[in-house]
């Protein structure tokens, strides 16, 4: 079927445009080379007319219409900037900054904020309205994400985030007029309402209002104690994203100035949740086969590697924790096997390990101290987790030149990975890495081709049917929150009402994009951006020998010196947890 | 406090309004008239019994005034701040309300029993300063006056 797109003609600026109908006059005025500048519009999100500054004059309309929630019409004849415009916005600006904190110096978006940035732009200079602050409490009760209401503009960004990219429903505009605020149902704490701590809300907000409980201070104290041995990992995804903060092209691969840049940090060894990742997959790889070929447990197998996706799962999917994988996430996995195989072979005590693992992610710093098995080593397994964002202010901080440093390699026995371990980081990666290693497990022969192109890009679900040896094994890929119903209801449905499952193997990732677009990443993020950034990790993965986690050479010296063989006692010991149901609403 | 028939209540309410488009507005006046308030046992009853997220339905309670989030007190003693009784000095009459019970506007006391709101004009400017207690009406109210419209409700209980 083939669809007709109407295309439509206007004029803007004086300048001819020709869009696709529907298009809005924000998106139409890209095409002519005209930014109009917006606080609470998104790529990733629905306009919501919120902040007024988008306006514009369309001939014969005596009105300022927002450009953002105004499609364009044939025949549009366009202003987006004259003096009266400006000073409209200007005045916008004003009494939004009549509400709005000015201790920009000690806020956590310094320079990385779009209020400031425009308020820069507009040049204001002093305060033509009276400030009037709410008196509204900080809730730091996550441990993950901030939540600061004084610092809201209101644009609603978080809220469209939270329910309907995310379907989590925690944030909620509270109350109106002066009055309105953001906040959980009835103005309990974060900790209290149904948040995941997937910090999409942190990665979209405007301004200082939601920001990631920085933790770089207490890393620097690590790093300062010359009694601690301080062991850094890096996840997938931030190999990807973190240049953005240098300048970098959205996308560029910098894994081994990383490794050098750590180095130069202080950090003594320097691991690859990579390596976690390759062993995830020999662990939850094996949890598959062994649920498919030998009914040891129920189906379809659900990863579990996401921890603002198991967080969910707890609070919404409770019926379905059987069916989840219990095998831990990569970089708990390389926390728990820091602090024992490593500890053990280096001599090293570990009370003495700092593990640090640098995230793309707000939830893991959940998932730390998510229950008792994240102290498998008779430590916490990991000590602290930054997320990108954090590792570049670190960075920043320690005056580190990306430029000058030279190429580094991880430090052996943790570090090593395949190209299965670094495509973790986009949706579908956990999948196909584990695809290559399950149909080594099941027919004893390698795959001739690795790639598996139908699980991998932007689709919110992707479901395919993999053919191994004659077995066909459905399976379905989920991103972005609010596509999990969708998969977890045929499942649902298939369980009641007794019908052949639907998948035999299901992977989801709380964020669109997969880690690549997770919470704690730069901002700015488009699907665009999300396809560079996995682009960076397939072009990786391709250009590697080793794609297959079960041929990574340390992974099976991990399991001939110290775990024995997946799915092993020890391995159950350190690598594999446990899920319990938890209620949405403690309060 | 909230009655032990709670789940039920909420069942009546939402099965009179399921077929009902935007019954979310419905079923919370339901609520609040079988309870004086929404209490938040009964708003995530809703959520549940509706699969409405609770957030959501804070969003409407917060928005509109007429809902209330606590209990009201068994007495309702509304002082008018109309312009007629703000000029005969309603203003004085809530200072002492405030210096008797120790509430502020749209506070309840302690032991439940008085709950005080600010209203503007209740359309009977010729008796200002007038207060009420839930049905019953003080017109032309002095500053001493209100200890003894207190205490006349307080024995009765």
């Amino acid at each position: 079927m083939s669809t007709v797109t109407t295309k439509v003609k206007a004029v803007i600026n004086g300048i001819p445009v020709e869009v696709d109908q529907g298009a809005t006059i924000l998106e139409a005025a890209r095409k002519a080379q005209v930014n109009i500048p917006t606080l609470c519009k998104h790529a990733d999100l629905a306009p919501s007319a919120g902040c007024g500054i988008c306006i514009v004059k369309v001939k014969g309309n005596r009105k300022l219409l927002r450009s953002c929630c105004t499609p364009i019409e044939e025949g549009m004849d366009i202003t987006t900037q004259d003096p009266e415009i400006v000073q409209t916005r200007r005045t916008v600006l004003e009494l939004i900054l009549s509400n709005h904190p000015t201790d920009c110096l000690v806020c956590g978006r310094n320079n990385d904020c779009e209020l400031q940035k425009i308020c820069a732009d507009f040049g204001i200079r002093d305060d033509r309205f009276e400030r009037t602050l709410p008196n509204l409490p900080v809730d730091k009760s996550t441990g993950t994400i901030i939540l600061e209401p004084r610092k809201c503009i209101k644009c609603g960004r978080c809220i469209d985030v939270c329910q309907n990219m995310q379907d989590v429903w925690a944030l909620s505009f509270i109350d109106r007029g002066f009055k309105t605020r953001i906040s959980p149902a009835g103005d309990i704490k974060l900790a209290e309402s149904p948040c995941v701590r997937c910090g999409q809300c942190s990665a979209h907000c405007p301004t200082g209002a939601i920001f990631e409980n920085d933790e770089t201070q207490k890393v620097w104290e690590f790093l300062q104690d010359p009694e601690n041995h301080c062991v850094v990992q890096i996840a997938p995804a931030v190999r990807v994203a973190v240049g953005e903060g240098f300048g970098y092209p959205v996308g560029t691969n910098l894994t081994k100035k990383l490794y050098a840049l750590l180095r130069r940090l202080g950090f003594k060894t320097v691991f690859d949740t990579n390596f976690g990742a390759d062993l995830t997959i020999m662990e939850e790889g094996s949890e598959f086969v062994e649920r498919l070929t030998k009914g040891k447990g129920p189906l379809p197998l659900i990863t579990s590697c996401c921890p603002a996706w198991v967080d969910y799962l707890e609070k919404y999917d409770g019926d379905m924790i059987s069916l989840f994988s219990t095998a831990k996430s990569p970089h708990e996995m390389v926390g728990a096997l820091t602090k024992t195989y490593y500890a053990q072979k280096q001599k090293i005590d570990p009370a003495k390990i700092k593990v640090i693992s640098i995230m793309p992610c707000t939830a893991k710093k959940y998932e730390i101290s998510r229950n008792e098995d994240m102290s498998s080593s008779g430590y916490q397994d990991v000590d602290v987790s930054l997320t990108t964002r954090e590792l570049i202010r670190m960075i920043k901080q320690a005056g580190v030149n990306f430029n000058d440093l030279p190429d580094e390699e991880a430090d052996q026995m943790l570090g090593e990975y395949a190209g299965a371990g670094t495509i973790f980081g986009a949706t579908g990666g956990v999948m196909e890495a584990a695809l290559r290693t399950a149909y080594f497990a099941i027919t004893g022969e390698n795959l001739k081709d690795v790639n598996f192109t139908a699980v991998r890009g932007l689709q919110g679900v992707k479901e395919t049917t993999v053919n191994v040896k004659g077995t066909d094994v459905r399976i379905a890929v989920a991103h972005g929150l609010k596509n999990v119903k969708y998969v977890m209801d045929k499942v649902r449905d298939a369980i009641k009402n007794n019908k052949p499952l639907p998948y035999h193997f299901i992977e989801v990732m709380a964020c669109p994009g997969g880690c690549v677009g997770g919470g704690g990443q730069p901002y700015m993020v488009t699907d665009e951006v999300r396809r560079q950034r996995a682009k960076g990790l397939y072009d990786e993965d391709a250009a590697l020998k080793v794609r297959c986690s079960h041929e990574n050479k340390h992974v099976q010296q991990l399991y001939k010196d110290f775990l024995e063989k997946p799915l092993s006692h020890t391995s159950h010991k350190l690598l594999h947890t446990k899920y319990v149901p938890r209620p949405l609403y403690i309060k | 406090m909230v009655a032990e028939t709670l789940k039920d209540d909420v069942k009546a309410v939402v099965t009179r309004w399921k077929d009902k488009e935007g019954n979310l507005i419905m079923i919370l006046h339901d609520i609040q008239d079988r309870y004086g308030y929404v209490p938040r046992e009964a708003a995530l009853e809703v959520s549940r019994q509706t699969d409405m997220p609770l957030a959501r339905i804070y969003e409407v309670l917060t928005f509109y005034n007429y809902f209330k989030l606590k209990a009201p007190g068994k007495f309702n003693i509304s002082v008018c701040l109309g312009t007629a009784c703000y000029l005969k000095g309603a203003a004085a009459l809530i200072e002492e309300i405030r210096h008797i019970l120790h509430v502020d506007e749209g506070q309840t006391t302690k032991d439940g029993l008085f709950h005080l709101q600010i209203v503007r004009c209740l359309g009977c400017c010729g008796l200002a300063p007038v207060i009420t207690v839930d049905d019953k009406v003080y017109s032309a109210v002095k500053r001493s006056d209100v200890m003894g419209i207190i205490a006349e409700h307080s024995k009765n209980v």
